[in-house]
């Protein structure tokens, strides 16, 4: 068991959704409740993670962050170290591969909310921002955790954009699906099953844990 | 000297077409009554801020809400308005005295709660505070929302079809209640509604509204004698 790999997984996973998350909360917000010329097109390249091949996405982004970039030189010229096969590197590529994962469930939980319900915060006295607090995010809340879990569990295993960018360093990069790819190509079939059904039991664990809360949230509010 | 009550102009050509004028006294109640379509909710949206019309002004004792001409808008949540949903419009995961309190926010937090139980005692709800919205018939949902109408302490009190979601029964005593309001209340109220009969019994003056347009103001008895708006309201034939 490569716990080095597990570790490196968990604080990836922990740094994408806490970053994440914000950030596509106002963004599915946002795509929830306005109309605006374009609004199409960016909901597809939200949703181009979902079907573009891994190795395509991890192409463009290391092609981005490489020492020729703008982004790659801005980066060194700041940080001294290349932003390509580095963990920095994959929390950026992570953050963009678990877009849709993220923001499609918040998107989803906003649209479903009555409009005149808000309408009726808003008259109520609520400014905006107390009514995302007090009637928005209460209501939308099994999206949110939806959003979570999804965004956790899928960095958790994400595998193709993960090599392409980061490159399988051992404690910089190499995360645990790395490490099970790396342990099956050694025929150590006895270390990738241990790590796989760790990977499988933390991740179906997570969704079960976001379904059970979600399940709560809908018998509280009647 | 700023003028009480409450005056309305606005005016667009879409998507929704108005052209309406009205002022409405305190105290008094003016029902709004036309077809479908004819833009009754609209003016109320317009006078709560939850929609912007290209050209009008909303003033509501002498206080101006919305001026197109010096791009005054104030947001809905600056207006003292009471606004009566349709369909209700409780927030779901909240208590019948939530809902309320939530209305109470110019109040000391520790004062909320009391006068939650006091307006929802108002509206006859006593011991169905904790309950939630999906736990209440559609009569008492409606009675929350009219508490936390109240709830505002409101300048100008709007109901939008009150009475549509309920049945007959339940419909009658909503009508006690607002007929008690308006006793009781010193501000102006404006009540949407299709049924004609409803109306005339509950409204000092009726507003006939009918494409976005105001056809006539005046009291129900004369307002209805008009055969041309019996044609229009109640499908007589003009003679």
């Amino acid at each position: 068991m490569d716990w080095e790999a597990f570790k490196l997984s968990l604080l990836l996973a922990a740094c994408t959704a806490g970053l994440l998350m914000p950030m596509g909360l106002i963004l599915a917000r946002w795509l929830a409740f306005h109309r605006f010329p374009g609004r199409g097109v960016l909901e597809a390249l939200v949703m181009a993670p979902l079907v573009l091949p891994p190795t395509v996405l991890g192409f463009y982004l290391l092609s981005a962050m490489g020492g020729n970039s703008s982004l790659g030189k801005l980066w060194i010229a700041i940080f001294g170290h290349p932003l390509a096969f580095s963990f920095e590197g994959l929390v950026v590529a992570s953050l963009i591969f678990n877009l849709p994962f993220a923001v499609q469930p918040m998107q989803r939980a906003f649209e479903a909310l009555p409009p005149d319900v808000r309408e009726a915060a808003w008259v109520s006295g609520l400014s905006p921002w107390r009514t995302f607090w007090r009637i928005e995010a209460p209501l939308a809340w099994p999206g949110l955790l939806s959003a979570l879990a999804l965004t956790f569990t899928h960095t958790m295993g994400e595998f193709g954009v993960v090599l392409m960018v980061g490159g399988s360093i051992p404690g910089e990069t190499r995360t645990l699906a790395l490490a099970i790819y790396d342990r099956v190509q050694a025929f150590d079939t006895d270390g990738a099953q241990l790590m796989s059904a760790i990977l499988l039991v933390f991740s179906v664990g997570a969704i079960l844990i976001a379904n059970g809360l979600t399940a709560r949230v809908g018998r509280s509010h009647g | 000297m700023a003028e009480p009550g409450l005056s309305v102009s606005l005016h667009q050509s879409g998507p929704i077409p108005l052209d309406v004028a009205f002022s409405c006294a305190p105290g008094e109640v003016l029902g709004l009554v036309g077809p479908s379509g004819a833009g009754k909710t609209t003016v109320l949206r317009a006078i709560a801020g939850l929609c912007r019309t290209r050209a009008g002004r909303v003033c509501v004792d002498g206080a101006v809400w919305f001026d197109s001409e010096t791009k005054v808008f104030l947001p809905p949540h600056n207006r003292r308005v009471g606004l009566v949903f349709q369909e209700h419009a409780l927030f779901p995961h909240l208590s019948a005295a939530d809902n309320v309190a939530g209305a109470l926010t110019h109040h000391p937090r520790a004062e909320r709660r009391s006068l939650a139980m006091a307006l929802l005692s108002r509206v006859h709800l006593d011991g169905l505070e904790s309950r939630k919205p999906a736990e209440l018939s559609g009569g008492q949902r409606q009675r929350v929302a009219i508490a936390r109408a109240l709830a505002r302490d409101p300048q100008v009190l709007l109901l939008d079809e009150p009475f549509s979601a309920v049945d007959r029964r339940t419909r009658v005593h909503l009508q006690a209640e607002i007929v008690a309001l308006r006793r009781d209340l010193a501000i102006p109220m404006l009540l949407v509604t299709h049924d004609v009969d409803e109306v005339a019994r509950l409204a000092d003056r009726l507003c006939i509204l009918d494409q976005g347009r105001v056809c006539l103001i005046g009291r129900p008895d004369e307002v209805l004698a008009e055969p041309a708006i019996r044609a229009l309201l109640l499908g007589d034939e003009v003679p």
